[in-house]
C-alpha cells in the first residue's frame, strides 16, 4: 500500500470514529429525556381523560435514578405507578384530575399560591370537601400549569400521622390526602407545569435538583 | 512500538494517575462525609449531591494527570539535591507532542490542536442549539438538557478560546519574533497547555453529573442551586483561570526579558504588543475569577453564604467579582486580533504600519480601560442609579482606542500594493465584523438602550460580532499566514478562498439577524419564543449549519495541504521582514543558528537600504 | 505613481453616500426602531436608538467607502512594482481622528446621560435617582403619585402586588393607560428580570433587594412579558401577557380580582419593599 494510500485509510478510521463518537455525544448526552406517557380518552361529547398521579416524599430506588428526591408518579391504565411527567392528553378536553398526596408539609414560599385558580369552578375537593384555598403552611406540593393560570396547592400529610409512606410508589393503605379537581385543556400546544412549593430538601430555597429535573417535579401536557 | 517509551512520563501515564486521582478523591470524599460525620453535610443525603466529593475527585485528579505528565521531576529532583536541567528537546517523533515539552514549538503546536478540538466539541453544541431553535416550541432536545448545551457552548468557547491565539500562535512565534530560544518558563508554558486539556475535560464531563443550569456566567444564586455538574464548571474556569495567569506571565516574563540585543520596544512587531496587552489583562484579571469561584465553590459544599441574600449574603457580589473578570475577558479575545491584523495588512499592502505608536497607545489603552468598565454588565441591576453615566462614559470612552487599530489599519492599506491572499481577506473581513460589532456595543453600552437590549439577542449578536468576527477571523487569518512557517507546507490557496467566503458570508447571514430578533423581544437562553420569530430563527438556523460546513472546508483544506499535497513554503513565503520568516521552514529545533543583533523595525518596506538584523541570515532566503 | 485627488474623491463618496444614508434612515427607519411608542420611556430609547444610529452611519460609510476605493485603486496589478511608499504616518490625520473620535463620543456619553433622566424604564435599585417628574391625573389637576405596583419574581412565574389597591396579588399584569407606574420589582429566591418589550421596562429582580422602575404606557394594548436572566429550568417558559387597559377598566379589574383573591389575602405577608421566606434550606 502506497503512504497516500494508507494516510487515506488512516483519516478515514479517524473520520468513522469521531463520526461515531459524535453520535454517540448527540444521541446519548443531549437527545435523551424522559418519555411521554398518554393516558387512555373516554368517548362522549367532549373527550374525557381522567389523570391519577401522586407525589412522594421520596422517589424510590425501583423507579427512580435519583431515590431520595420527592416526586410525582403517574397511575397507567394498567394499574401501575410510571415514572414520568410528560403526559399527552387531548386538546379542548375535560382532565378529571385525582391526586394522593403522602409527603409532609414544607410551606409556600409565596402563600397566593395556596388559592386555587384555573380548575372548573375555580375549586379543588380535598378528602370530599370542596374548597378553593388551603392555609400556605399545609402546602406539600402544587400542581400549576401557569400558561392555563391553573394552580391547585396539595395540602401535605401531617407530622404526626401514623402509617406514613418512606418511599414510593407508595401504596394507597398509607397515609395520604386525595385531592380532586377538573380542568379543560386548550388547542394544541407544549404547557408545561411545576410545583410551586419549595420541596426538593437540601437544595437552596428548596427549588434545586428534584425541582428542576423533568420527571420529578415538573413536566409536561403535550395537548395534541 | 517501542513499549519501553509507552512507560514513562507522557500523557499515558497521565491519564492513567489522573482517573486513579479521580477515584481516590471520589471516595476519598465519601469517606470524609460519612465517616467524620459532619452535621452542616448532611444535606448531602437528603440531595444525592455530593459537592466535596467531587472536587476532591477532580482536583486529585488533575494533580495525578499532571504528575504522570512529569511535571513534579523537576521540583522534586531539586528537592532532593539532584542537579536539574531543562529535558532534551527531542527532536524527531510524534510521541514529543503527547507529553511534558520545553520546546516552545512543540508547546504551539499542542496548543493548536487541544484547541482546535475543544472548537469543534463547542461547536458542535452551537449547532445543536442551532438546531432546537428552528421551532418555537421544544424540538428534539428536551428542556433540562437545552439549559445545560447552552452553558457548555459558552463556557467552552469561553474558557478554550482566550487562550485561542496566544497558545498556539505566541507561544510558537514571540521568541523567534523578539529574536530568542525560548519562552522565560519552559515548563510553566508546558503546564497551562495540559491544565487546559484537563479542564475541558472536566467541563466535557459536566453531563454526566446533571448538567449545569447558568450559562456561562454562573450567576448566583442559582450556581448554589445547581447539581452537581456546577462543580465541574467551577474546576474548569478555575483551571482555566491558572492557565490563563500563567500564561500572561510567561508572555510578559519573555518580552521583558529575553528580547535580542538591539530589539528596543518601538521595534517589536505590532503583534508582540497585541501579545503584551493580552498577557496584562490576563494576569490581572484572571485571578478575581479564581477568588469569586472559590468563594461559590465554599457556598456550594460547606454552605457559607457569600452570594445567599437569605443568609446575609449578595448575589450582587459574585456579579461585580465575575464581571470585573469577565470585562478584560472579552478583551483579551479582542486584542491579540487587533496585532494580528495589523501585522498582517503591513505585509500584504507592503507598507509599514501606519501610525505605530498610535496603534500601541490604542492596544495599551483598550488594555487599562477594560478595569473600568464592568458595570454595564449590571446597568438594570438595581445597582445605585447615579453609577450608570460614569460606567456609559467610561465603557463609550474604550471606542477611542478601538477606532485608532482603524485608523491604522486604514493608513497601512493607503497607496500599498494589495494582495488578495487568504491571510489578507481574512483581516479585511475583521474589519468588516469588528465595524459593526464594535459599533453595537455602542448601543449596548449606551444605558437607556441597553434597557430593551440587556439579555436579549442583541447582546449575544454583538459579541459574536466582534468574538467570532474578530477573534476567529483572525485566528484563521494567522492559521493560513503563519502555519505554512509552522510545518513547512502551505495551505491551498482555492480551497482557503472557498473556506473564506463560504465563512464570511454564512457567518453574517447567521448573527446579522440576531440584532433584530433581539430588539424583537427575544430573551437570551430560551428555548421557546414567540411563533412569529420562527421565520428569522429558521434562517439563522440554516445559515449556522452552513458555517459550521465552512469549517469542516477548512478542516478539509488543513488535512488536504498538510498530508497530501505538501506544497513546501519555503522560509519567506509572503515576503515578510519579520523576524520568524528568516528562519527556514519548519523552524529548527535550536530556533536561531545565532541571536541576531536588531538594527531596525521588521516593516522596513519601500525604505532604502532598511535592514533588520545583523548579521545577516545564511541560506534562508529572506531580506537581509 | 502618485494620483492627486484619491483623499478628495473618498471625502466626496463619502459625503455624499453620509447624507443620503442617514436622510434614508431618519425618514424611513428611525420611526419604526424598537422598543416602539408603547409608553414614554419606549419612546425615549426609540429616538436614543435614532440619534446612535445616526451617529454611526458616518463611520460606517466612511469605512465601506474608504476600502471600496483603497482595495480597489491600490490593489497588487502582479506587475512586479516592489514595495509601497514606506508612510509610518500623518500627524494631521492621526490628530483629527483621535479628536474626531473623542468628541463623537462625549456627545454620545453626554446624550445617552440626557435620555437617562427618566429613568428610560431601566432598574435602578432601591434609592432611584431619575425619577420623573408626578403627572396630573386631568389636565391642570394636582399632581398624582405614581401607581405602586410590585412585580414578584420566582422560579418560574411572575406575580404582582398592588399595594395601593388593598395589597393583593395576582398573577395577571394589568395597568392603566396614561398613568405613571412605579414598578418594585424583587425575587424570591434567583436572580430573574422583569422584561417588557413594548414598554421598554427591564428591571432585574434580585432576592431581598428591591429594584424601581418607572414607566408610563401611552398605548391601550397587549403587551408580552418575560424573564431577561437565566433561571433554571423554565426560564424559557417565564413569560405572558400583560394587559394595558383604559383606566376604567382597570378599576373594574382591580374591583374583580379583589374579590376574587379575597380567600388567600389575609394569608400574604404584610406589604414590603422586599421578601425573603425562610428556611433558605429545607431539612429533608
Amino acid at each position: 500500500m502506497s503512504s497516500t494510500q494508507k494516510k487515506i485509510a488512516g483519516i478515514l478510521a479517524v473520520v468513522a470514529v469521531a463520526g461515531v463518537a459524535i453520535g454517540f455525544y448527540v444521541v446519548g448526552v443531549w437527545l435523551a429525556g424522559p418519555k411521554a406517557y398518554r393516558p387512555p380518552v373516554l368517548a362522549g361529547a367532549t373527550p374525557t381523560v381522567d389523570l391519577t398521579l401522586q407525589t412522594d416524599a421520596a422517589a424510590g430506588p425501583t423507579l427512580a435514578a435519583n431515590p431520595d428526591w420527592v416526586s410525582y408518579f403517574v397511575l397507567d391504565s394498567t394499574n401501575h405507578w410510571r415514572h414520568t411527567t410528560i403526559w399527552t392528553l387531548p386538546a379542548h378536553a375535560t382532565i378529571h384530575v385525582t391526586i394522593y398526596q403522602f409527603d409532609g408539609d414544607s410551606g409556600l414560599r409565596n402563600p397566593f399560591m395556596a388559592k386555587v385558580r384555573g380548575t372548573v369552578g375555580n375549586t379543588m375537593t380535598l378528602n370530599g370537601e370542596t374548597t378553593d384555598v388551603i392555609n400556605p403552611n399545609d402546602a406539600s406540593h402544587t400542581f400549576a400549569v401557569p400558561a392555563l393560570d391553573l394552580i391547585v396547592p396539595l395540602v401535605g400529610v401531617a407530622d404526626d400521622a401514623k402509617n406514613q409512606c418512606g418511599f414510593g410508589p407508595c401504596p394507597l393503605s398509607t397515609a395520604h390526602q386525595t385531592i380532586t379537581f377538573t380542568f379543560e385543556t386548550p388547542g394544541k400546544g407544549r404547557y408545561r407545569w411545576q410545583c410551586f412549593v419549595p420541596c426538593a430538601a437540601g437544595f437552596l430555597d428548596g427549588f434545586g435538583g428534584p425541582m428542576q429535573t423533568l420527571g420529578y417535579m415538573d413536566g409536561f401536557l403535550n395537548v395534541v | 512500538m517501542n513499549v519501553r517509551r509507552l512507560i514513562g512520563f507522557n500523557l499515558l501515564t497521565g491519564i492513567v494517575l489522573g482517573v486513579g486521582g479521580f477515584y481516590l478523591g471520589w471516595y476519598g470524599g465519601h469517606w470524609l462525609i460519612n465517616g467524620l460525620d459532619i452535621k452542616s453535610l448532611d444535606y448531602f443525603g437528603d440531595t444525592d449531591q455530593n459537592d466535596v466529593s467531587l472536587f476532591l475527585a477532580y482536583l486529585l485528579g488533575v494533580i495525578g494527570f499532571l504528575v504522570g505528565l512529569g511535571f513534579a521531576n523537576y521540583p522534586l529532583a531539586r528537592l532532593r539535591g539532584y542537579p536539574s536541567s531543562l529535558r532534551e528537546k527531542e527532536t524527531t517523533g510524534i510521541s514529543r507532542y503527547f507529553g511534558l515539552s520545553t520546546d516552545h514549538k512543540v508547546v504551539g503546536m499542542q496548543y493548536f490542536v487541544g484547541i482546535g478540538l475543544f472548537f469543534f466539541v463547542g461547536g458542535l453544541n452551537a449547532m445543536l442549539i442551532r438546531f432546537e431553535l428552528l421551532r418555537p416550541e421544544p424540538n428534539v432536545i428536551p428542556a433540562g438538557n437545552y439549559l445545560t448545551l447552552v452553558t457548555e457552548h459558552g463556557t467552552m468557547m469561553m474558557g478554550m478560546m482566550t487562550s485561542g491565539i496566544l497558545g498556539p500562535f505566541a507561544n510558537y512565534l514571540l521568541p523567534l519574533m523578539i529574536g530568542a530560544r525560548r519562552m522565560a518558563f519552559p515548563r510553566i508554558e508546558a503546564l497551562t497547555f495540559w491544565l487546559l486539556m484537563a479542564a475541558g475535560v472536566i467541563l466535557i464531563s459536566a453531563v454526566f453529573y446533571g448538567g449545569v443550569p447558568t450559562g456561562w456566567t454562573g450567576y448566583e444564586p442559582l450556581n448554589v442551586q445547581g447539581n452537581m455538574g456546577m462543580d465541574a464548571y467551577i474546576m474548569f474556569f478555575a483551571l482555566v483561570g491558572i492557565s490563563m495567569c500563567l500564561l500572561g506571565l510567561n508572555m510578559l516574563a519573555t518580552v521583558i526579558t529575553m528580547r535580542a540585543p538591539g530589539m528596543t520596544w518601538t521595534r517589536l512587531p505590532i503583534f508582540v504588543w497585541g501579545v503584551i496587552s493580552t498577557a496584562v489583562l490576563m494576569l490581572l484579571a484572571a485571578p478575581v475569577l479564581i477568588a469569586a469561584l472559590t468563594m461559590a465553590a465554599m457556598d456550594r459544599t460547606v454552605q457559607t453564604s457569600f452570594f445567599v441574600t437569605a443568609q446575609g449574603g449578595s448575589s450582587y457580589l459574585f456579579e461585580d467579582l465575575f464581571w470585573f473578570f469577565g470585562h478584560p475577558e472579552v478583551y483579551i479575545l479582542a486584542l491579540p486580533g487587533f496585532g494580528i491584523v495589523l501585522e498582517l495588512m503591513a505585509v500584504f499592502a507592503r507598507k509599514p504600519v501606519w501610525g505605530y505608536r498610535l496603534a500601541v497607545a490604542g492596544m495599551l489603552g483598550v488594555s487599562l480601560l477594560s478595569f473600568t468598565v464592568w458595570q454595564h454588565h449590571l446597568f438594570v441591576s438595581g445597582i445605585n442609579s447615579d453609577l450608570r453615566p460614569f460606567y456609559m462614559l467610561s465603557t463609550e470612552l474604550i471606542s477611542i482606542p478601538t477606532g485608532f487599530i482603524f485608523v491604522c489599519a486604514m493608513g497601512t492599506v493607503w497607496r500599498g500594493r494589495i494582495q488578495f491572499t487568504v491571510p489578507m481577506l481574512f483581516c479585511l473581513a475583521w474589519v468588516f465584523n469588528f465595524l459593526f460589532g464594535g459599533l453595537t456595543g455602542i448601543f449596548v453600552s449606551d444605558a437607556p438602550s441597553d434597557v430593551t437590549t440587556h439579555g436579549s439577542f442583541f447582546v449575544m449578536a454583538h459579541f459574536h460580532y466582534t468574538i467570532m468576527g474578530g477573534l476567529i477571523f483572525t485566528f484563521f487569518a494567522a492559521i493560513y499566514y503563519w502555519l505554512p512557517k509552522m510545518t513547512g507546507y502551505m495551505m491551498n490557496e482555492r480551497l482557503g478562498k472557498v473556506h473564506f467566503w463560504t465563512m464570511f458570508i454564512s457567518f453574517n447571514s447567521t448573527f446579522g439577524p440576531l440584532f433584530a430578533l433581539g430588539f424583537m423581544g427575544m430573551a437570551r437562553r430560551v428555548v421557546t419564543y414567540p411563533t412569529n420569530l420562527q421565520p428569522l430563527n429558521d434562517w439563522v438556523s440554516a445559515s449556522a449549519f452552513v458555517l459550521g460546513i465552512s469549517m469542516l472546508v477548512f478542516l478539509y483544506n488543513l488535512v488536504y495541504s498538510q498530508l497530501f499535497a505538501k506544497v513546501p513554503a519555503g522560509a519567506n513565503p509572503w515576503g515578510s521582514r519579520s523576524l520568524e520568516f528568516q528562519l527556514p521552514s519548519p523552524v529548527p529545533v535550536h530556533d536561531f543558528d545565532r541571536i541576531p543583533v536588531i538594527v531596525g523595525d521588521p516593516y522596513g518596506y519601500g525604505e532604502e537600504g532598511a535592514v533588520v538584523a545583523r548579521p545577516a541570515f545564511a541560506g534562508a532566503g529572506g531580506q537581509p | 505613481m502618485r494620483r492627486l485627488g484619491d483623499g478628495r474623491r473618498i471625502a466626496l463618496i463619502w459625503l455624499v453616500t453620509t447624507t443620503v444614508a442617514m436622510v434614508l434612515v431618519a425618514v424611513f427607519l428611525a420611526p419604526h426602531l424598537p422598543p416602539g411608542n408603547g409608553s414614554k420611556e419606549a419612546s425615549g430609547q426609540r429616538f436614543d436608538n435614532e440619534v446612535l444610529t445616526l451617529t454611526s452611519i458616518p463611520l460606517i460609510t466612511l469605512i465601506f467607502v474608504y476600502f471600496g476605493y483603497v482595495l480597489f485603486a491600490f490593489r497588487d496589478r502582479g506587475d512586479g512594482a516592489g514595495d509601497g511608499p514606506p508612510i509610518r504616518g500623518h500627524i494631521r490625520v492621526q490628530t483629527a481622528w483621535v479628536v474626531g473620535t473623542t468628541l463623537t463620543v462625549l456627545f454620545l456619553a453626554a446624550f445617552g446621560t440626557y435620555e437617562l433622566l427618566g429613568g428610560a424604564g431601566g432598574g435602578q435599585g432601591s434609592s432611584p435617582v431619575f425619577v420623573p417628574a408626578a403627572e396630573a391625573a386631568t389636565p391642570g389637576g394636582p399632581p398624582v403619585p405614581p401607581l405602586q405596583v410590585q412585580v414578584i419574581a420566582q422560579q418560574w412565574q411572575f406575580t404582582f402586588r398592588y399595594p395601593s389597591e388593598g395589597g393583593f396579588e395576582s398573577a395577571q399584569f394589568v395597568l392603566p393607560v396614561n398613568r405613571q407606574v412605579e414598578l418594585h420589582v424583587t425575587s424570591l429566591d434567583v436572580i430573574h428580570s422583569f422584561w417588557v418589550p413594548a414598554l421598554g421596562v427591564k428591571a432585574d429582580a434580585n432576592p431581598g433587594v428591591d429594584n424601581v422602575a418607572y414607566v408610563t404606557p401611552t398605548r391601550i394594548e397587549n403587551v408580552r412579558f418575560e424573564c431577561a436572566e437565566l433561571c433554571g429550568l423554565f426560564h424559557g417558559y417565564m413569560f405572558d401577557t400583560g394587559r394595558i387597559v383604559s383606566q376604567s377598566a382597570f378599576a373594574a379589574w382591580v374591583k374583580s380580582q379583589r374579590a376574587f383573591v379575597a380567600p388567600v389575602t389575609k394569608y400574604l405577608p404584610k406589604y414590603s419593599t422586599s421578601y425573603l421566606p425562610q428556611p433558605a434550606f429545607r431539612a429533608g
